[in-house]
C-alpha cells in the first residue's frame, strides 16, 4: 500500500489532488459526477467582495494542448458564497476547502478574507493576486514584490487560518515575489495562475476573445509551471501548491518532485469532468511504477 | 449528465457543409429537445457542443456544419468509429409551457433541435408551423423530414434561390395565427423573431463554451434574472428574461 497523504500547514490531505479555482465552480456542480470526498481538497471559484458578472463573451478560445479564458472573476460575491454556496457544498463534502479570494484594493482583499476566515469549512485562504483578466485588479498586485507583500501582510493580519498567495507567471522573477510573500507572513504559495495570451480569428481578423487577451491553461503550460515551482521551491521554505496543466498522475509526481506539497488540477476538469477522480485512482499505480512509497517524501526530490 | 463512448452508425452529407451523424450509446440522460452533447475530438483540447436533432432509443442524431477543425474532423469519421460524448447538457425546450398554435423558427444549423421538438409536440397533438431559414438553395436541409412529421413547413432563403425570398421573419408574416414560438439560430435571427411580435416564446442561444456543464463560467450571459450559463440554465431562455 502506497501512502498518498500530504500536509498543507498542518492540514492533512488524503491525497494531493485539489481541483483548481475557476474550473470546479463551488464544488456542488461536480457532485453529480462522483463522490467529492475522494478529493484532497477543493479550491473554490475566485470570490470578490462584490458580485461580478465578469467580461463580455466570447470568453473562451482554444490552442493546441490548451485553452484561453477571459471569464474575469464572475462570482456572486462573498456574502452569497458564504450564505448559499458553502452550505450547499457542506452537504456533499466534509473536508476543509481552499477559499480563493480576489480584489481590486487591499481593503477588498481584507473584506473577503475576513468573511472566508470565519467559515468553518474553509481550511486555507488562497489569495489570488494573479488574475490576468481583470483590468486594474488582481494581477497588478502580483507583478511587484512590494505590492504582493502588502496584500499578504494585510490579509495575514485579519486571518486566523493559513494564507496562501496565488502567484502570476506573467513576471520576470517569480521567486523574488514568492520570497516577498513569505517574508510578509504568507503560510504558503500557490502557483501558477494562467499565462497572458491571445488568439486572432482569421475570418474576422480580430481578436477571438472579447476581452482581447486571456489566460492560457492546459497541458501547454505544464513545463512552464513546473519550472516556476522548481524556482520558488529553491527560494522559500513555506509549502507550495503546484498547478498549471496538470492532467495525469505522472504530472502530479513531477510537480511534487519540483517542490509542490499538493497539486491543483485545472483545465483538465473542463475537458473531462472525471479528471481528478481518474488521477486519484491512477496515482497509486504510478507511484508503484516509479518506486515511490510515500508521496510526502518526494516533495522537492528533483533538487 | 453522462459521459459515454458512442459508436457512429452513419455520417452523411445533407447540404453544403452540413452533415448528419447518427450514433449509438447511452442516451438515458437526454431529457428534452434543445439539449446538447459535448464531443471530444482527437488532438483538440476543448470538446465541441452540438445540439440534439433527434433521439430514438439509444440512437442519437446530430446535424452539424463544418465551420472549423473540430467539425471537419467529425465529417471525416465513418461507421464504427467511436466518440466520447457528454450527454444531457443544457436545459432544453420546455413543452409544458407553450400554447396551442405554435411557431417553430430555425436558422441554418439552428434547424436541427427543432426537429425533435416538432416530433414531441406533434405527439401531444399540437401541429406546429415550422419556418426553416437558409442563405441559399444549396444550404437547405430537413424540409421533407419536417413535412413527413405532418408539420406545416415554410422554407426561406436569403438570396431567394428557393422557397420564400428573405428571412424567417418574412415567412412569419404569412402565418395567420400563432400564439407561442420556439426559435433557434444565429443571434440576429433570434432578435428578429423576438422583435416581430409581442407573443411569448423560448429562444435557444449559442456561445463559445469551455466545459459545457457549468464549471468554467465561460458562456455566461446577462438575463433579467441575473447571470445565466448558456450551458446549464440555457441554451434555451424564455422571451421575457432575455436582454439583448
Amino acid at each position: 500500500m502506497v501512502d498518498t497523504k500530504v500536509f498543507l500547514s498542518g492540514i492533512e490531505l488524503s491525497n494531493p489532488i485539489i481541483p483548481a479555482s475557476g474550473t470546479f465552480g463551488f464544488g456542488a456542480e461536480f457532485e453529480r459526477f462522483y463522490d467529492l470526498n475522494i478529493l484532497g481538497s477543493i479550491s473554490l471559484k475566485g470570490t470578490t467582495a462584490q458580485p461580478r458578472f465578469g467580461n463580455p463573451t466570447p470568453r473562451i478560445a482554444e490552442c493546441p494542448s490548451g485553452m484561453l479564458n477571459s471569464v474575469g472573476l464572475q462570482n456572486p460575491g462573498v456574502l452569497e458564497v458564504c450564505e448559499t454556496e458553502l452550505p450547499r457544498l457542506k452537504e456533499v463534502y466534509i473536508k476543509p476547502v481552499v477559499a480563493n479570494i480576489s480584489g481590486f484594493s487591499i481593503e477588498e482583499y481584507v473584506e473577503c478574507a475576513l468573511a472566508m476566515d470565519s467559515q468553518e469549512q474553509v481550511g486555507i485562504i488562497e489569495v489570488n493576486i494573479s488574475c490576468p483578466n481583470v483590468h486594474g485588479g488582481g494581477m497588478s498586485f502580483g507583478v511587484s514584490p512590494k505590492a504582493a507583500a502588502e496584500v499578504t501582510r494585510a490579509v495575514k493580519d485579519v486571518c486566523s487560518k493559513p494564507v496562501y498567495i496565488k502567484l502570476s507567471p506573467n513576471v520576470s522573477n517569480i521567486a523574488e515575489i514568492a520570497l516577498a510573500c513569505e517574508k510578509a507572513g504568507a503560510d504558503g504559495i500557490s502557483l501558477i495562475n494562467t499565462l497572458l495570451a491571445m488568439r486572432i480569428d482569421l475570418k474576422t481578423k480580430k481578436p477571438l476573445l472579447a476581452n482581447v487577451m486571456g489566460g492560457l491553461s492546459g497541458p501547454a503550460i505544464f513545463p512552464v509551471a513546473l519550472r516556476m515551482v522548481y524556482e520558488v521551491y529553491k527560494a522559500v521554505s513555506i509549502p507550495i501548491i503546484g498547478m498549471g496543466g496538470v492532467s495525469s498522475a505522472e504530472d502530479v509526481i513531477e510537480m511534487m518532485l519540483a517542490g509542490a506539497s499538493a497539486v491543483q488540477v485545472g483545465a483538465a476538469n473542463l475537458k473531462n469532468p472525471f479528471a481528478c477522480k481518474e488521477i486519484i485512482e491512477t496515482l497509486p499505480a504510478a507511484m508503484e511504477k516509479y518506486g515511490i512509497d510515500s508521496l510526502s517524501e518526494i516533495i522537492g526530490g528533483a533538487h | 449528465m453522462k459521459k459515454d463512448i458512442f459508436t457512429i452508425l452513419t455520417n452523411e452529407k445533407l447540404a453544403k457543409d452540413v452533415f448528419k451523424m447518427t450514433l449509438q450509446g447511452d442516451t438515458s440522460e437526454i431529457k428534452a429537445s434543445g439539449q446538447f452533447v459535448n464531443i471530444e475530438l482527437s488532438g483538440l483540447f476543448l470538446r465541441r457542443p452540438i445540439s440534439v436533432c433527434d433521439l430514438e432509443g439509444d440512437v442519437l442524431t446530430l446535424i452539424y456544419k463544418t465551420v472549423g477543425e473540430g467539425t471537419e474532423q467529425m465529417s471525416r469519421l465513418s461507421k464504427g468509429d467511436k466518440l466520447d460524448l457528454l450527454t444531457g447538457l443544457g436545459n432544453g425546450y420546455d413543452i409544458t409551457k407553450c400554447g396551442e398554435k405554435l411557431l417553430l423558427a430555425g436558422g441554418g444549423v439552428g434547424v436541427p433541435p427543432l426537429y425533435l421538438l416538432a416530433r414531441q409536440l406533434i405527439k401531444t397533438g399540437k401541429i406546429p408551423s415550422v419556418i426553416l431559414g437558409f442563405n441559399s438553395k444549396e444550404d437547405v436541409f430537413f424540409e421533407d423530414e419536417f413535412k413527413a412529421l405532418g408539420a406545416e413547413v415554410f422554407v426561406t432563403t436569403a438570396d431567394g434561390s428557393y422557397g420564400i425570398k428573405g428571412f424567417v421573419t418574412d415567412a412569419i408574416a404569412q402565418i395567420k395565427s400563432w400564439d407561442y414560438s420556439f426559435a433557434c439560430g444565429p443571434e440576429a435571427m433570434l432578435k428578429a423573431v423576438y422583435d416581430c411580435s409581442e407573443k411569448d416564446g423560448q429562444f435557444s442561444f449559442e456561445e463559445r463554451m469551455g466545459c459545457g456543464f457549468g464549471a468554467c463560467m465561460g458562456c455566461s450571459c446577462k438575463t433579467k434574472y441575473g447571470a445565466k450559463r448558456i450551458c446549464v440554465e440555457g441554451p434555451v431562455l424564455e422571451k421575457e428574461e432575455i436582454i439583448w
